[in-house]
């Protein structure tokens, strides 16, 4: 019986943890903007940075159900850890980041025990609050952080000493999705696997996870700390690519953001988080050309609509369009009508 | 040192009218509501506006900064919060972010985005001594205003008919529609409450506080103290919480200015680790 239902639950992982084509064509698509779009690559760069930001959100809010208005915390600890390294003669930039990943990840790991007491609002006011701290440190220790000022003056070796950073932004986009790239490949390894089952279960019912036995505080400590370090890796992307930290990485504007991209992307498949960034980016990009002062109301407006509207109601529509255009095109009408459930 | 203490009180008392509205949304209705400070924004801006534009005396300014709030947060409760209330947190919270970036362009289109400064009359300027102490007038007078707003709140919530069904609506919404308790009536009418009271601290705070588009922002963290810190099973909660804040940050910045909001912020997450639920708030 146990080995039947071991054998069944490897099976569906392994079924979800197949890659499909249209994952595939997503990241060959986003490998091919890197020669398509030669003027923006600056611009997909940012995209990139946000995308991975937004995908170790994700970790933690879409997989194991914890809120966070903090999460900024992490992304500029990153990036001022791989800026103070390399300024400090450290140049090398995967150094930086892995310098940078190890960080955040104690930042997360010490952090995760106070966030994981109490519920929703105190978890909230609590990763604000460590935000906040952060960024207050930052802003005083001027000898050390630049102050409001920022760090200036980052020069960033070669990546293996080879590829130089140029001003149009081709190594920092390469460098970028690179990274992203890969760690997005282990963080879908990771939701795909019984650990990542465990922590959708937490997510779903942390009472009933907790009695069929799932350690279900050590789990939260063990994904809070990954997201810690995800984050601070694309806080040091930012760092290393545009060359300057500023306050700015740590503010709460950061952190909205990112829950705003989440949100646009679709909460609880990892996709979301680097559709999000996409649309995200592309919409600020346009909204702040036409008002270049004012599209953060818009901005806000988009996410009263999302919410008012439903989130989940909002991507499972989209999907079901999709899947019935899909089934109408190949000639069998109306067969899906069932909003289908997201797997990766 | 005294004079810290005193303008730390009143400070406190400022914060504790701001932030009350949320205690209730928050703290006993359990709704994430990060756009609070945008009511209190609007109340200042009407004061501004009122007396800038208009010339209306400052005093008469003060009903229009608490119902013009009181308005707009009723209007927004029947139409958005109430469909919101049995939502989760994260829901609540990308709403309500979503309305503070909306009024903080909104208010920066229409009116700019440098400080806003109003006039006080003559006789709340200045400083008088009492027994030795210099004592700011405006900062008694605001002391005066909110120590009477804090027995009418604690009388309203604890002796009228209202409050009692107010408390028994938050305790159990369904059991008090049972009973023939217009829970949504009641909703609506304490956030509209809540919003005018914030319109209230923002119109009489702009000249401490300082009035601009980024207020909701920068002071929602403070907002937040107090309710988490204070709890919210009684007005005496958040209260003492926005007296102990007031004072620690008008004495924190006054001491050590180098440490800035650091010490705010480091003693809400050892309160908030100690005891989730609140200085003040038995657990409940």
């Amino acid at each position: 019986m146990s080995d039947d239902s071991t054998a069944d639950v490897g099976a569906t992982l392994s079924r979800r943890g197949r890659w499909s084509l249209a994952e595939i064509l997503f990241w060959l698509f986003a490998l091919a903007t890197l020669f398509l779009l030669p003027e923006r690559l600056l611009f997909l760069n940012e995209i990139a940075i946000i995308g991975l930001f937004a995908v170790s959100l994700d970790l933690i809010l879409g997989y194991a159900g914890i809120i966070s208005l903090g999460h900024g915390a992490f992304f500029g600890l990153g990036a001022y850890a791989a800026g103070i390294l390399t300024k400090h003669g450290m140049g090398d930039p995967l150094i930086g980041l892995i310098i940078a990943a190890a960080a955040a990840a104690v930042l997360g790991f010490a952090t995760s025990f106070l966030v994981l007491r109490g519920a929703d609002l105190t978890k909230l006011m609590v990763t604000l609050g460590i935000a906040l701290v952060l960024h207050e440190i930052a802003n005083q220790a001027g000898w050390l952080t630049g102050g409001a000022d920022g760090l200036q003056g980052i020069t960033v070796n070669p990546i293996f000493g080879i590829f130089e950073f140029d001003i149009f932004g081709t190594t920092a986009y390469a460098y970028s999705l690179t990274v992203t790239f890969l760690l997005f490949v282990i963080a879908r390894r990771l939701v795909v696997s019984p650990f990542g089952l465990s922590l959708r279960s937490i997510r779903d019912n942390p009472l009933r996870a907790r009695a069929i036995g799932i350690p279900v505080n050590r789990r939260l400590v063990v994904i809070y700390t990954v997201s810690a370090a995800y984050a601070g890796v694309a806080g040091a992307l930012l760092a290393q690519t545009t060359q300057f930290v500023s306050l700015d990485v740590l503010s709460f504007q950061r952190s909205a953001d990112v829950l705003l991209v989440l949100v646009i992307g679709g909460i609880g498949y990892l996709y979301g988080g680097l559709i999000g960034a996409v649309v995200f980016k592309v919409l600020q990009d346009v909204l702040a050309d036409i008002t270049p002062q004012y599209w953060q109301f818009w901005i806000g407006l988009v996410l009263v609509v999302i919410v008012m509207v439903g989130p989940e109601r909002f991507t499972e529509r989209t999907t079901t369009l999709w899947r019935r255009s899909v089934a109408r095109l190949r000639g069998r009408p109306d067969k899906v009508t069932a909003a289908p459930v997201k797997e990766v | 040192m005294l004079t810290i203490l005193f303008d730390g009180i009143a400070y406190g008392m400022l914060l504790f009218v701001l932030a009350c509205g949320l205690a209730v949304t928050l703290g006993l209705m359990n709704f994430v509501n990060l756009a609070h400070g945008a009511f209190a924004m609007a109340g200042g801006y009407i004061t501004a506006v009122l007396m800038n534009r208009f010339g209306v005396p400052f005093l008469a300014t003060l009903p229009a900064a608490v119902i013009g709030p009181a308005l707009i947060g009723l209007v927004l409760e029947r139409t958005l919060y109430a469909r919101l209330y049995n939502r989760s947190h994260l829901h609540q919270v990308l709403f309500s972010i979503g309305l503070v970036f909306m009024a903080v362009a909104a208010v920066d289109y229409t009116m700019g985005s440098q400080q806003q400064l109003i006039q006080l009359p003559p006789w709340l300027q200045g400083r008088v001594d009492v027994f030795g102490v210099r004592v700011g007038l405006y900062r008694s007078f605001i002391i005066a205003v909110c120590g009477v707003l804090v027995v009418l709140l604690q009388l309203i919530l604890t002796q009228t008919r209202f409050g009692i069904r107010l408390r028994a609506a938050v305790d159990d919404q369904r059991v008090a529609d049972g009973l023939g308790i217009n829970v949504n009536l009641i909703f609506a009418v304490t956030f509209a409450f809540g919003s005018g009271l914030a319109g209230l601290g923002g119109a009489l705070g702009a000249e401490i506080l300082g009035l601009d588009p980024t207020f909701p922002l920068k002071f929602m963290i403070y907002f937040l103290i107090v309710v988490t810190v204070g709890g919210a099973t009684t007005i005496t909660g958040p209260f003492l919480a926005s007296l102990l804040l007031g004072i620690a940050d008008v004495a924190g910045k006054y001491y050590v200015p180098q440490f800035g909001a650091f010490v705010i912020y480091t003693f809400m997450l050892v309160v908030l680790v100690l005891r989730p639920q609140g200085l003040f708030a038995r657990a409940r």
